[in-house]
């Protein structure tokens, strides 16, 4: 029985738990909810150092954004200082001295700030695109790469479907916050700082006044990003639990239909949809309270300045072109930091993105290759197990201490009851988890010196599962020894006896598999695998309950290539089909993890023990 | 589309409402400031000045606190929508026929349910108000504009053309490049949805980097896409916003000579462009709107092409409801043949059968006979291309989908197992099982490991739970089957994964139940024959032989070559 890693529930879990997983571990597991300052401030470096990795290939294409946004806020704020210009002086000249000169510059200076702002802004979303699309890349090829390199065990406790959110629903967050916005942002932060500045020339006192309410501004953002934040990273996780469901009812969708689970299935996701629905419009709500707070702020600094502008033209402090073109900026001041407020949203949604995939980065990876990998030249293929402790929970012992050594060459065959531990034996041969005492090693060198490319070409196993990708026949069987020729797989699936049905297939090798290999059968699709096996040509090939599903010829095929094929190859089978493991030189019985009987088939089966009385039971099934 | 709206007309009408509202109290202010500087300031009349404050303090808090309140309940719709619109795409998915899942991949249908329901919320939320409010916005502006001088006016209203021209050549230009886009982004997140699952078999054939290469080819046609998309938009949305500062550039310099020549006043011509000001921001923004609009067009598109797909397997008009306890559980098959969408070959090529009610019949045949199709059709989980299934000699096509899955129960030989309590897997295909049931069912699967889980039945299995062995699903699957008690149960190779002693121990348990209960199962094995009845050989796509194993074992050299335990034990 594989059951994976967990603690032991206690009589107080039990309450808590909902069917044998608590909420609370749920969260643990990926750091859904964190709200005290510490793990904030973590969780915070954390998505800063991933960000700051992201940027810094990017380096030089990021100052020339910012230039060419320089460029585009000299244009856009040359905007009000020619208007200012041309009813200052412009008008004048014109009435006074009927001099139209001062205007035709003004004009000019406008029709060249235009160009400058289409050329800017067309250069600034070329290249944005460029460096926010090579980013993600870079971003989501790092991503895959490291749910790969994660073991078996964390992908178990993840689950698939979380793994697919992490690299589509928060991708599509960061992409948002690449597409739209950034130079939002950035204009907005030149605009209040060549602004204020702009003000302080004109009119330091008025400046001053209409400066009074910028803490305000800031108070509200504070509060904004603090609330926010906690809003948006819960978003994250709800969307990511709609999404682990949808995948797997979408998955199991024959089962669904035949067993009538729409109903319950759309009352569960109905109410995860619920809740993600709420946990979305949270944040955004908080925003539209910015919003609203942060227009009132600008209208506040509007009648402040009028009252006091205005006063100050009376008195004759300062004249009212100043006036006028001061609440022309004051306008220009707050308009993009109204615009910016819905981008802030985006920012929001998208850090707690960066925080989830940070996370992943972070996460160790527990069968790790080593530092410094051994070769091993030409491998015979000796397994030997020393002292292997192992179990998936501390109370229920899988392996409490085997001792096995499978010389190069030997066909081994592995009997026992289910929970004997006999595909945890694989499991650990494949590296799919490391013992938790003692060593495993292959030619002496222990498997976890091994680099992952000399471990898998020396090591394959074939699963029970039997899963197809999507792509062709031809395709699924080229990935046990990738380029190989279509002669070679043709060759492999002759082996294997899968070439009959393929060739009846519409397209023959070339026939689309569909999802999961929905076209095909289950015996098919096992044949399919082996043929991927054999291509692969390990050194020692692991079997596991792979050839449960054949019916009777497709098996004699089966048989008859493996015994071919395991002549000169460490092998380990895992069958409960006798007629499987009577190709085997030696049989082990496996009974609570331990070797109870140890010897070849032929000799076992007349010693009385276990495996004899298997047999006998076996030889009255074929009736 | 518009069917999602219309629950929430009244609260979008109100919200729209309120947009207008919010734009001609955000539009108030510009000609109160330049009536208080023409006015007051100009006069140095205090006391007017404070009238003129107070009104402008009066109209930004309305502005403000209906912006607030505007978003705060547009966001909650858009939410609603969009949740709606998810749930309907769900539970339309669940109606659709195998076939149709067959070719989709759940990266495709979750990245619909996501990326492009969000793209249709955010244009709703964003987009749609914004091109609302611009429009409105415009109108108002253009209106104030010709109010206060009408030549001036025109020029700007001749801008329009060539932003007319110049978005309609985007439209062209950006839908299909989105579009595309959008379906990459469907590959990615099929590319990594794959790799999820399937990560043992990634793990135990080392082809890690043979995947990431893979996932990184489909990446980078996202990101290729990605920028094409954006140099479009980048064409269009540059000109945007040169055309409006251009256009403000020659209100000035005309403005000021009309001054000049005393046509116009200093206020006039600073309320002027203080409006036209207002004009920059939704006309650059207008290739932004256009954009999302795009986006949420080509993104309708693609939830559409999943809701109009119909489900092949529906009830028919005036199908009849399944009497359970009237039910003989007499199965028939006449003439059928079965033919894939996309393949002109034939699986099944006239199949006639008759399971008689309470008999087990077994069915036999290479792999690739067509076993597992048959198998699918009397739960209709593929209809026939041609002929009919019959159940008490009623078309099943005639009774209700509900009524007959009720009825007739399949267990695959994959089983899949949900994210949910050994117990409530085991009851899935009849909630109201009680306990008794349920032990029933474990015992006569010889499932009893559920009771050392460590929750023992109400341990949480499949994926976010506890993982389980081949065998060990296996089992639950079988048990899942015959918990229902139904009328005719269909197995397709449900002992496969278990080892001997064990498929001994289920099958004699089975044999109680089968008694008074029409199966059809399929068996690769001779032990399993053992159940059965009578054994039917399927070959190529026919029934070839029906009889008992021995009589078959005589007469047939295909059935025996199939089945034949002497050969397998002359291949051992």
């Amino acid at each position: 029985m594989t059951v994976q890693q967990e603690k032991v529930p206690t009589q107080q879990d039990r309450h808590v738990a909902w069917r044998g997983r608590s909420e609370q571990a749920d969260a643990e597991r990926t750091s859904a909810e964190l709200d005290d300052a510490e793990s904030i401030r973590r969780l915070r470096a954390r998505s800063r150092r991933l960000l700051g990795s992201m940027m810094r290939p990017h380096k030089r294409s990021i100052v020339f954004l910012v230039l060419i946004l320089v460029g585009q806020n000299v244009a856009t704020m040359a905007t009000p200082i020619l208007v200012m210009y041309g009813i200052d002086h412009g008008i004048p000249a014109i009435s006074d001295h009927d001099d139209y000169s001062v205007m035709v510059a003004v004009g000019a200076a406008f029709a060249a700030c235009a160009i400058l702002e289409y050329v800017c802004v067309r250069l600034y979303i070329a290249q944005s695109a460029r460096v926010g699309n090579a980013m993600l890349y870079a971003l989501r090829k790092r991503v895959f790469w490291k749910f790969q390199r994660l073991s078996v065990s964390f992908h178990e406790r993840f689950t698939s479907g979380r793994v697919t959110a992490r690299q589509s629903s928060d991708m599509e967050s960061i992409r948002e916050m690449t597409e739209n916005g950034v130079d939002d942002l950035v204009l907005a932060g030149m605009n209040v700082v060549t602004i204020t500045v702009v003000m302080l020339v004109i009119d330091p006192l008025l400046a001053a006044v209409s400066l009074l309410t910028f803490p305000l501004m800031l108070g509200l953002a504070k509060w904004f990003s603090r609330v926010s934040a906690v809003a948006y990273r819960k978003a994250r996780e709800t969307v990511a639990v709609l999404i682990v469901y949808f995948v797997e009812s979408m998955g199991g969708v024959r089962a669904v239909q035949a067993y009538r689970r729409e109903e319950r299935d759309r009352d569960i996701f109905g109410r995860l949809n619920h809740e993600n629905r709420f946990a979305q419009a949270k944040g955004h709500q908080q925003n539209a309270i910015m919003a609203g707070g942060m227009r009132g702020i600008g209208h506040l600094a509007t009648v402040v300045v009028l009252a006091f502008g205005g006063w100050q033209v009376m008195i004759g402090n300062t004249e009212v072109g100043v006036l006028a073109a001061f609440l022309l900026y004051m306008k220009r001041f707050f308009d993009p930091l109204n615009e910016l407020v819905q981008f802030y949203n985006v920012l929001q949604s998208a850090t707690a993105a960066l925080e989830k995939l940070s996370g992943v980065m972070d996460e160790e990876i527990e069968v790790a290759e080593p530092a410094e990998p051994k070769r091993i030249e030409r491998p015979s293929g000796e397994i030997r197990f020393d002292d292997v402790r192992f179990h998936y929970r501390e109370d229920q012992v899988v392996l409490p201490g085997l001792d096995l050594l499978i010389p190069g060459g030997q066909t081994v065959a592995l009997v026992g009851a289910t929970g004997a531990g006999k595909t945890t034996i694989a499991k650990l041969v494949s590296r799919f988890y490391d013992p938790k005492e003692g060593a495993i090693s292959l030619d002496g060198v222990d498997l976890r010196d091994l680099g992952e490319a000399d471990l898998r070409a020396g090591v394959i196993m074939i699963t029970q599962e039997n899963f197809l990708f999507n792509g062709t026949i031809a395709e699924n069987i080229e990935l046990g020894r990738p380029g190989a020729t279509r002669e070679r797989i043709v060759e492999a699936a002759k082996v294997v006896g899968a070439h009959e049905f393929i060739e009846s297939l519409p397209d023959g090798y070339d026939t689309h598999v569909r999802k999961r290999g929905g076209r095909l059968s289950a015996g098919q699709r096992q044949l399919v695998v082996f043929a991927r096996a054999f291509l692969a040509d390990p050194r020692v090939l692991i079997l596991d309950e792979a050839t449960s599903s054949l019916d009777i010829p497709s098996e004699r095929l089966v048989q008859r290539a493996l015994r071919t094929i395991l002549a000169d190859r460490t092998a380990i089978i895992i069958a409960h089909r006798l007629s499987t493991v009577e190709i085997a030189d030696r049989v082990l019985v496996l009974e609570s993890g331990r070797i109870i009987e140890d010897g070849p088939p032929e000799v076992l089966v007349d010693s009385g023990g276990d495996y004899a009385e298997l047999h006998r039971q076996w030889e009255a099934s074929l009736v | 589309m518009r069917q999602y709206l219309r629950p929430y007309r009244f609260r979008l009408g109100a919200l729209w409402t309120m947009v207008l509202l919010n734009i001609a109290a955000g539009l108030s202010v510009p000609p109160l400031v330049g009536a208080a500087i023409d006015g007051p300031i100009t006069d140095g009349d205090l006391d007017a000045l404070w009238v003129f404050i107070g009104a402008i303090a009066a109209v930004g808090a309305l502005d403000a606190l209906l912006n607030l309140v505007r978003r705060y309940f547009q966001t909650a719709t858009a939410m609603a929508i969009e949740a709606d619109i998810r749930n309907v795409i769900y539970e339309h998915l669940q109606r659709l026929h195998t076939g149709f899942h067959d070719q989709w991949q759940t990266g495709q249908l979750l990245s619909r349910i996501t990326v492009d329901l969000g793209m249709i919320r955010r244009f709703f939320a964003g987009g749609l108000v914004f091109a609302i409010s611009s429009t409105g916005m415009i109108t108002i502006i253009m209106a104030q504009l010709f109010w206060i001088e009408w030549r001036l006016a025109v020029i700007v209203a001749v801008a329009a053309v060539p932003l007319f021209l110049i978005g309609r050549g985007f439209f062209k230009n950006f839908l299909p490049a989105a579009r595309a886009e959008q379906d990459q982004s469907g590959e990615v997140s099929s590319a990594a949805e794959e790799s999820a699952n399937g990560i043992r078999a990634i793990k135990a054939l080392g082809r890690g980097p043979l995947m990431a290469e893979r996932f990184e080819k489909e990446a980078d046609r996202l990101r290729v896409l990605g920028v094409r998309k954006s140099l479009i938009a980048a064409k269009s949305w540059s000109a945007f916003g040169a055309i409006a500062s251009a256009m403000l550039g020659a209100t000035l310099v005309i403005g000021a000579i009309m001054v000049a020549n005393g046509q116009l006043t200093v206020g006039q011509l600073t309320a002027f462009i203080m409006l036209q000001l207002n004009l920059l921001w939704p006309i650059e923004a207008a290739g932004w709107v256009m954009a999302h609009g795009n986006e949420a067009m080509t993104a309708a598109d693609r939830v559409y092409e999943v809701l109009d797909s119909e489900p092949a397997i529906k009830d028919r008009p005036g199908a009849k409801a399944v009497d359970r306890s009237a039910l003989r559980g007499k199965l028939a098959f006449e003439g059928v043949r079965f033919t894939y969408d996309d393949d002109e070959r034939e699986i099944l090529r006239g199949v006639d059968l008759d399971v008689r009610p309470g008999e087990t019949l077994a069915i036999a045949g290479r792999t690739g006979s067509g076993k597992t199709t048959l198998v699918s059709l009397p739960s209709r989980l593929n209809d026939p291309t041609a002929g009919r299934v019959t159940l008490d000699g009623t078309d099943i096509r005639d009774l209700e989908l509900a009524g007959l899955r009720r009825v007739v129960t399949t267990a695959f030989e994959e089983a899949t197992l949900f994210s949910m309590s050994v117990r409530e897997n085991l009851a899935l295909g009849r909630p109201d099982a009680d306990e008794a049931d349920v032990e029933e069912a474990v015992r006569v699967a010889q499932a009893e490991f559920v009771y050392d889980l460590p929750y023992g039945l109400d341990t949480r299995i499949g994926e976010q739970g506890l993982s389980l062995s081949g065998g060990q699903r296996q089992r639950l699957a079988l048990a899942r089957a015959v918990v229902v008690r139904p009328a005719v149960l269909v197995l397709d190779d449900p002992l496969s994964a278990l080892d001997v002693h064990t498929e001994e121990l289920v099958e004699r348990a089975l044999e109680r139940v089968l008694q008074d209960t029409t199966a059809l199962v399929v068996v690769h094995r001779p032990s399993t024959v053992a159940l059965a009845d009578r054994v039917a050989l399927l070959h190529e796509g026919r029934i070839t032989a029906v009889g008992t194993h021995s009589e078959l074992m005589r007469t047939s050299p295909e059935y025996v070559d199939v089945l034949s335990a002497e050969s397998e034990e002359v291949a051992a």
